[in-house]
């Protein structure tokens, strides 16, 4: 009993560790520590994303603009950092800045757009899924529009410690960026009001609002929050890819909600941990990067990604009706 | 056996659901053409019943009856074809479709192709219409008539089903007047077309308007029958709450002084009008009247859900303004609600995040977290305290009976330390040794000088608990009675059906 309890809540790691164990037996190549690292690596802004996810999702809310929102601010935060001889350059005169200006403008604009997402949601009353569905289109369009539909590149060197960095020569930058932001949404969902809150009106919104909760004020934190983490995102993405294209990240919402759903957050609300958007995150990165090594045709790894996410849930959902 | 004098017979008919005896043998006689009233307290049976002779339920054992056939297993389709049509209290149409759709929902005549004949469902809706004089073209989409005429069109539905037994469930409680008026007009041509109409309703006046023969209902069976021109207003009311009263209510004495809540003339564009009372330290005023008599919704205000269009509530003598939950909270005021699940408990959050939700505040460390080693401390005080039976805080809340959640709301509030307690319907749906110590319960906050409003529908816990009594009817106060021996439930139940008024 105490063992089939421990196997539905944990399960998930475990189907973690089967695979690692799986392809580390089959591939030499999968095994090399430095592929290990970028199987971390790879798992980083998606995964930086999952974290949000997780928190719009336990709160009944949803991000399908995720992925435009980390494109607009990726283009917005590398037009700040560009170096001074760079050709074509959004804003010619300006000098060349220190790195901490386009890091806080790429979260300063994330921030702004969950807002406007929050706004809609919460003021208007429409669902997230249109209120979001809607700002896709419209951040990847202020994206086109802003860059002129061209990469923003020629960077200054900062961004490529962020990129290709390492820190106590092992951790890759990005990857102590993702860990940061597992432990800040970790507190931030476990040991403090807003988190429980995020339970709450997740759980039973107007129980939530007869318990002295302000709603509206939640949805505006949550997705405002989310933002955040797109902002983050941008930058470790700007910093890996050392350019913004306005095309860029196109997807990456629905590789976020994915994770988060592996991971065992309920779109129904109320349920999800930040541990589960991590393992979510982390299955998906080991399962394309270990396809690619065994050289499995790209256009079958999307067929089995999406099998599996359906795959995942339906055994997530038949975990929970037992319980019922 | 067709010409047999009674068109339904229910012979000791019993409902049993795990754990409660829904309905004990219960009998039931429905005559050819006559419109005959169910009533009786929420909870006698009179919707179990129901539910099992249209087939949602089936019923444990007992005999139905029906047009001289014995008829058992067969759900609400066969019921329908069988000429038993029920119009639901909750009408729910599909809002966007056309009349005639709605009519002919689930078996649209179709033409040669197999296609929907618009054009006979048109015609033949018309006709249905025309039969109970609704003047409305069935091309009229549902969402654009009002909700008479909503029912107006489900009758229609009965009608174009051949019903022989039409069962309404409170049709007037959303009607105006007037509505109410055609309703009446309508279930009498009904009648007269031979058909029998089941019609339950809480309101004598119209049980006594329209109806030829009235059964009683209470604790699960029928409890007396009689023509509607043989009795009287009072004997139906004794025959309503003619119910020992049980020793469960444990009252303390309190010294009651100073007026903490002032309620005046607080109105509401739909809900009340005009209500005014006050609540003293150490006191429980209980609320009574019949369901949708607004008590609810006077509640809901006081503590900012609804906005409230004239009046002024005063707490401890300063008049304040409550826009939401949040500032009522803050200002010593708790709102334990009717609906456990729907606007109560959490049910897959623990105990403790149910108990702690709105009073994070008060556990928090220096870094502004929360500080869940105190949070379950205080918790488990409270759990201790009123007794919830819990394994753990850490058990989910939907997997507690349903007195243990309303014992962990009680504790949530508790909580918040308020000096006015308001609890709605708080025993409903509990069984009875929770009922007698949330009763206790209330006793002992009352006489640490708490103030307590209780609404309920429950007229043996208005009078065993309350120090004084407000009733309402239809959304206005019509008595304020100091508790004593010559408070009955019948002298309640003359107020809760307006038949009283002192106002």
């Amino acid at each position: 009993m105490k063992a089939k309890e421990i196997l539905s809540k944990y399960g998930i790691v475990l189907v973690l560790v089967i695979m690692v164990a799986l392809l580390c037996i089959v591939s030499p190549n999968f095994r090399k520590p430095a592929n290990l690292m970028n199987v971390l690596l790879q798992a980083c802004i998606f995964g930086i994303l999952a974290l949000g996810m997780t928190l719009v999702i336990i709160g009944k809310g949803t991000d399908l603009a995720v992925g435009s929102t980390l494109a607009l601010c990726a283009v917005i935060c590398a037009s700040f950092g560009q170096k001074a001889t760079a050709s074509g350059k959004i804003f010619p005169n300006m000098p060349e800045l220190p790195i901490i200006v386009p890091i806080l403008i790429a979260l300063i604009v994330g921030v702004a757009v969950g807002l406007v997402n929050g706004a809609f949601i919460a003021f208007t009353g429409i669902p997230a899924f249109i209120a979001t569905l809607g700002m896709q289109t419209i951040a990847r369009g202020f994206a086109l529009l802003y860059s002129g539909g061209k990469p923003v590149s020629s960077l200054i060197p900062a961004f490529k410690t962020i990129g290709s960095g390492r820190v106590f020569g092992f951790l890759p930058v990005p990857v102590l960026i993702y860990i940061i932001c597992i432990a800040v949404t970790w507190v931030l969902l476990n040991n403090t009001r807003f988190g429980k809150r995020v339970y709450a009106i997740g759980g039973n919104m107007q129980a939530a609002e007869v318990s002295g909760i302000n709603v509206k004020k939640m949805i505006l934190l949550i997705n405002a929050y989310m933002g955040l983490l797109a902002g983050v995102a941008a930058v470790v993405f700007v910093g890996r890819t050392q350019s913004a294209h306005p095309g860029a990240a196109t997807g990456y919402e629905l590789t976020a909600i994915a994770s988060t759903t592996i991971g065992g957050t309920s779109q129904s609300g109320g349920i999800g941990t930040v541990w589960g958007a991590v393992v979510g995150a982390l299955i998906f990165s080991v399962l394309r990067n270990g396809m690619t090594i065994l050289g499995i045709d790209a256009y079958w790894q999307q067929i089995v990604e999406g099998f599996v996410v359906i795959i995942g849930v339906v055994i997530d959902m038949r975990k929970n009706a037992r319980k019922a | 056996m067709a010409n047999d004098e009674y068109l339904l017979r229910m012979v000791d008919v019993e409902k049993t659901f795990p754990g409660v005896r829904a309905l004990k043998g219960v009998n039931l006689n429905v005559k050819r053409g006559e419109v005959h009233a169910l009533c009786g307290e929420n909870g006698a049976g009179k919707s179990t019943l129901m539910k099992c002779l249209i087939g949602i339920q089936p019923v444990t054992s007992g005999e139905i009856i029906f047009d001289g056939k014995s008829i058992s297993h067969y759900n609400t389709a066969d019921a329908l074809n069988m000429g038993i049509s029920m119009i639901h209290q909750e009408l729910s149409p599909v809002e966007y479709r056309p009349i005639m759709e709605n009519i002919w929902l689930g078996r649209e005549p179709v033409g040669k192709f197999g296609l929907v004949d618009h054009k006979k469902m048109y015609e033949d809706s018309k006709e249905v219409l025309k039969q109970i004089d609704l003047d409305i073209d069935p091309k009229t989409l549902m969402v654009n008539l009002t909700v008479a005429q909503m029912q107006m069109v489900e009758i229609a539905k009965a009608v174009s089903y051949n019903a022989k037994l039409i069962i309404m469930d409170e049709p007037s409680s959303s009607l105006t007047e007037r509505e109410e008026q055609q309703l009446f007009t309508i279930i009498r041509r009904l009648k007269a077309e031979g058909r029998s109409i089941i019609y339950i309703s809480h309101r004598l006046e119209e049980i006594f308007e329209v109806a030829d023969t009235v059964t009683v209902f209470r604790d699960g069976t029928n409890v007396g029958t009689a023509a509607v021109k043989d009795i009287t207003t009072e004997q139906l009311i004794a025959m309503m709450v003619g119910r020992p009263m049980d020793d469960m209510f444990p009252k303390i004495d309190t010294d009651k002084e100073g007026i903490v809540l002032k309620v005046e003339h607080l109105s509401h564009h739909k809900y009340f009008k005009n209500v005014s009372f006050e609540v003293r330290k150490g006191e429980i005023l209980g609320f009574a009247g019949l369901v949708g008599a607004g008590r609810t919704e006077v509640m809901e205000t006081i503590f900012g859900i609804r906005p409230h269009t004239e009046g002024q509530i005063y707490l401890h003598g300063k008049p304040v303004e409550i826009h939401n939950p949040g500032e009522a909270i803050n200002m010593g005021i708790s709102f334990l609600t009717e609906d456990r699940r729907g606007t109560g408990i959490f049910p897959l959050l623990s105990i403790d995040t149910n108990i702690a939700i709105p009073n994070y505040d008060k556990y928090l460390t220096k870094l502004g977290l929360v500080d869940q080693k105190a949070v379950d401390e205080a918790c488990a005080k409270y759990v201790e305290a009123i007794e919830i039976k819990t394994p753990s805080l850490k058990q989910k809340i939907m997997n507690l009976s349903g007195g243990n959640q309303q014992k962990v709301l009680l504790a949530r509030w508790l909580m918040t330390e308020p000096d006015v307690l308001i609890l709605d319907e708080p025993t409903r749906g509990i069984d009875v040794g929770a009922k007698a110590e949330i009763y206790q319960l209330m006793s002992e906050l009352a006489s640490q000088g708490k103030c307590i409003i209780m609404v309920s529908s429950e007229l043996p816990e208005v009078i065993g608990m309350s120090d004084r009594i407000v009733v309402m009817h239809e959304g206005k106060i019509t008595g304020i009675l100091e508790n004593g021996p010559d408070i009955t439930q019948e002298v309640l139940m003359r107020y809760a059906t307006g038949t009283d008024d002192d106002f």
